[in-house]
């Protein structure tokens, strides 16, 4: 969707977006689900459902995971936001989340992908060592209708280990 | 026909190499539709219909026109001078077709389900759109709605459409050898009614639409989330009078698929009228509530059934009626009963058969293919026939299957069956009996009445159930591959058929670099463009593993062939001398860098008045074709364990063991994720997803919340898969298609497994999904019995 231009219910949003100081002009009624995808054009957090249930749009929000469908734009004015586009350190290196998604199969189709990387890196952000059952709960509110869950949950596993051994926080 | 390949002797087919799809999605900059932004686009939103069944008096856009940021609302009648038919046809031919609903573009003087599109809102964006169209003022006349498939075929029934006469869409009877000798025969006969609910896709990603009318070319450009772009342009030509070159088709990125993004819909040709009258871009991405409300549903079958068996439980015949529900108009034909109704007996040695089918129309959304597409409602029936039968006789239930299964030694078997397009189905590879044998030994089938006598002991009620499987895969007759080495060396690959999540831009990548050299990095993929390849069926069927991958293979020998005699051309050595090794043409076993294939590819594009070189044809390419008629049948078995808490009704499924046979494996690790994917889809049929309309087919579950898919913690930690491979002799490479294989006996197995559970109290699981309270009425219906006979 693009933006409302009715400027009389304009404001101004200024956020930090990936480490890089943005602002925009966002009608009040405009979600950060499409504030940022279509007036930053950071494309990579996707929507879903737009009520709240698949997850799809997670963001980090001052290192909180939300769903930036159910969040308007003018709230997040002043704030911290991470993005898919913000998870890997690099243009060539790849999170160590990112990375165990990869070889172990962790997306198919990828569009819920977004979310769960997200609501992942703040779980191992939170909790190094999660146990299985700690990650199936923590991605218990992303829905994916591809993979059946066991590649995102073994890649998390193994990204949690990653991190231990390098010595790295998510 | 070639000979078929071994995995064995395959340097990249069967390895689980790095997906060419993952680098972009995981750092979200992959290419969904709803991510183009074209300059000056446009936004749509429809206007819908609140009713099951109305007639539409008037419709009164001024409202809507009137406020700010709308360019345009358009109806059916604003449309018809632009088309050639104000009908969508999409539904494969039969002449089992009572009535040919087929839909219109926009509902004009009536609106057969909830959510058919009666208009759009083209504005500047999505928020006025949608602001708009509740400014869209129509006059309906509410009718009474053909609700469901029993009510509809009443005799009084209200008609789905005002000027029809009945509400059955089709009726066809499927049948082969004497049914009627085989229930005289019979020892035993055992009957019963199954149903299974309407589901909905509910790919994460909903269907949307992009559309570009260059008018400098006058060319028409959509980007659709659909599985089958070359349809789309077909459709969009017919119903627009253009020409095939006038119109592109590209299904970019697709957030996964499920079965109903195959159908062509209303709203992309809305998409393209819209773009071509306004000449402005515009683009409709579909939200979830339009999701349950206006994308293709499947599943709702009602099943009478009777087995016939003789003294040693042998299946002497199977006689059915299959009550279908079509939904509102004729979308895809009647494939899914066909599906459905032909799959029932394929496991098994079946002699006689007789379903008598009625495809049913109601005022609900339209019914095509959801993976599976018919086959977990045919396995749940024969499956259900067969526990029921061996409750009946005291027998094991594994036992029974045993018995009947088709035998390793009678494959290639050809079955009485023919396909909808009439070829002879040939169950052509296989071991059904194997299959079995391993679900059940890793399930510890043998020792698990001891653990269940113990947990009854502690009160817990476990059971296990099982299923057996066998569906065609890799529907014909044809997707075109072309590869082509570039003059940098780099080889590109395209392919009509859409990529929609299942690994398809991995899978053909890895058949071509097994003949040209071996390297994923130097393999581009495009698929799904109408503009990169011509003619293309699509992506359905998992088919295209079988049908493109093959096709795939032939184009990379024959590039390979053509590198090898320009180099040996070049080199002045024989063919038979060189390799292809990473981007290099050598000579065997040498260490000199030899000839780069971008340096071949050049000498073969030819020099003005110069032979080319070795004789070729110009250019490092080739286009194939291959006619594939014939499907492949991919097998296996689910066993699944279940506890059931009789207090609260759950289910928890501790444990899944699938045994599986879809031949060669290209990538083992997409091979497992289709399957465990599939399995979490069959799941959510058996225990939560309901698609929930009240009396006058009004939708009631149209939320997330309401209808549940399966999470992360309802999925059993415990999942064992058993590849028991057998490739098949009908492809060069030996693939059977997966893509469905997982969802298919789910339902059949966790019912069996809860029956299993609660044998004390003898429930009978005929409906699916069962839910708690389903559960809990079971229990209580069996208590109460209990009581009242012992009172």
């Amino acid at each position: 969707m693009a933006m409302n231009d009715d400027q009389s219910s304009a404001r101004t949003v200024r956020l930090t977006v990936n480490g890089a100081k943005r602002e925009a002009r966002a009608s009040v009624r405009t979600t950060l689900a499409d504030f940022l995808r279509h007036t930053l054009r950071l494309t990579g957090t996707h929507v879903g459902c737009e009520h709240g249930v698949c997850g799809a749009c997670t963001v980090l929000v001052d290192g909180r995971s939300m769903r930036s469908c159910l969040m308007l734009a003018v709230q997040a004015d002043g704030r911290e936001i991470t993005t898919i586009e913000g998870i890997a350190p690099s243009p060539d290196t790849l999170h160590p989340l990112q990375q165990a998604f990869s070889e172990h199969h962790g997306l198919q189709c990828g569009f819920c992908t977004p979310g769960m990387l997200t609501t992942l890196v703040e779980l191992l952000r939170d909790n190094p060592q999660p146990s299985e059952a700690e990650v199936r709960s923590a991605i218990s509110g992303n829905l994916c209708r591809c993979t059946g869950y066991q590649g995102i949950v073994d890649a998390t596993l193994a990204a949690a280990k990653a991190l231990a051994a390098s010595g790295q926080r998510a | 026909m070639s000979t078929t390949m071994h995995a064995s002797d395959h340097k990249v087919i069967g390895h689980s190499v790095p997906r060419l799809e993952d680098p972009p999605l995981l750092r979200g900059v992959a290419r969904f539709v709803d991510d183009i932004a074209l300059p000056g686009m446009l936004q749509m939103a429809f206007v819908r219909s609140p009713h099951a069944h109305a007639r539409i008096n008037s419709i009164d856009k001024s409202a809507a026109l009137a406020l700010p940021g709308v360019h345009a609302v358009f109806t059916l009648d604003d449309f018809r001078p632009y088309i050639r038919d104000p009908l969508i046809r999409t539904a494969l031919p039969s002449p089992s077709f009572k009535e040919s609903r087929h839909r219109p573009l926009l509902a004009d003087r009536e609106a057969v389900y909830v959510g058919e599109a009666v208009a759009v809102v083209v504005a500047d964006d999505r928020y006025i759109a949608e602001d708009a169209v509740a400014l869209v003022d129509i006059d309906w006349d509410p009718l009474p709605a053909a609700a469901d498939v029993r009510s509809a075929l009443a005799p009084d029934a209200p008609v789905a459409h005002g000027d029809a006469k009945h509400n059955v869409a089709a009726e066809f009877t499927f049948d082969f050898g004497d049914i009627d000798s085989a229930f005289g025969a019979a020892k035993h006969t055992f009957s019963g009614t199954w149903s299974m609910h309407r589901g909905v896709g509910q790919p994460i990603e909903c269907r949307g639409v992009v559309a570009n009318y260059d008018e400098l070319d006058d060319k028409l450009t959509l980007w659709s989330s659909t599985q089958t772009p070359h349809a789309g342009k077909r459709q969009l030509c017919a119903l627009l009078g253009r020409s095939d070159h006038a119109v592109r088709v590209v299904t970019p990125d697709v957030g996964g698929g499920f079965g109903p993004k195959l159908v062509f819909y209303c709203e992309e040709a809305v998409a393209a009228l819209a773009a071509m009258l306004l000449r402005r871009a515009v683009k409709w991405i579909e939200d979830r509530r339009e999701h349950f409300l206006s994308t293709t549903q499947e599943r709702d079958e009602i099943w009478e059934a009777s087995i016939a068996l003789d003294a040693d439980a042998r299946i002497l015949g199977i006689r059915a009626k299959l009550m279908h529900d079509n939904g509102a108009y004729m979308v895809r034909g009647v494939n899914v009963p066909y599906g459905a109704a032909s799959t029932l007996p394929l496991a098994y040695l079946v002699p006689a058969l007789k379903v008598d089918v009625l495809a049913v129309t109601t005022n609900k959304v339209p019914v095509t293919p959801i993976r599976g597409a018919g086959k977990p409602q045919g396995v749940l029936v024969m499956e259900r026939l067969l526990d029921t039968a061996a409750d009946g006789l005291g027998l094991d239930r594994a036992e029974i299957r045993g018995r009947n299964l088709v035998p390793r030694a009678m494959i290639p078997y050809q079955t009485p069956l023919k396909t909808r397009g009439g070829m002879t189905v040939v169950l052509d590879s296989g071991d059904y009996p194997a299959a079995q044998a391993a679900a059940m030994e890793k399930a510890g089938w043998a020792t698990f009445r001891a653990r269940q006598a113990e947990a009854r002991a502690a009160g817990r009620y476990i059971g296990l159930g099982i299923a057996n499987y066998v569906e065609g895969t890799g529907r014909g007759p044809y997707e075109p591959v072309s590869v082509k080495v570039g003059e940098d060396g780099r080889i590109l690959v395209a392919c009509s058929g859409a990529a929609i999540g299942q690994s398809t831009k991995t899978m053909l990548a890895q058949i071509v670099a097994e003949q040209l050299g071996h390297d994923l990095s130097n393999i581009s993929v495009i698929t799904g463009d109408t503009a990169a390849t011509d003619l293309g069926q699509g992506t359905f069927n998992s088919r295209l593993t079988v049908v493109a991958g093959p096709t795939a293979h032939a184009a990379a020998v024959k590039v390979r062939e053509k590198a090898l005699r320009v180099a040996a051309h070049l080199m002045g050595v024989g063919e038979q001398a060189l390799e292809i090794v990473g981007r290099h043409v050598r000579l065997r076993g040498s260490e000199e860098p030899g000839l780069e294939l971008g340096a071949i590819s050049r000498a073969a594009y030819g020099l003005p008045g110069y032979y080319l070189p070795g004789g070729v044809d110009p250019g490092l390419s080739a286009t194939e074709m291959v006619i594939i008629n014939d499907m492949t049948y991919s097998n296996g078995t689910g066993v699944v364990e279940v506890e059931v808490d009789i207090e609260t009704g759950d289910v928890r499924v501790e444990r899944i063991v699938m045994s599986h046979d879809c031949g060669t494996v290209i990538h083992p690790q997409a091979v497992e994720g289709q399957i465990i994917g599939g399995l979490a889809h069959g799941l959510g049929n058996a225990l939560y997803e309901r698609m929930c309309y009240d009396a006058n087919a009004q939708p009631t579950s149209t939320t997330l919340a309401e209808y549940l898919i399966v999470t992360a913690t309802e999925m059993p930690k415990r999942i064992d898969m058993i590849e028991v491979p057998t490739p098949t002799p009908l492809n060069a490479l030996g693939v059977k298609g997966v893509g469905e294989t997982g969802v298919i006996p789910m339902a059949a197995a966790v019912a069996s497994a809860i029956e299993d559970a609660l044998s004390p109290f003898a429930v009978k699981i005929t409906s699916m999904p069962v839910m708690p309270p389903d559960i809990i009425a079971l229990i209580t219906a069996s208590r109460q019995q209990k009581a009242e006979s012992s009172a």
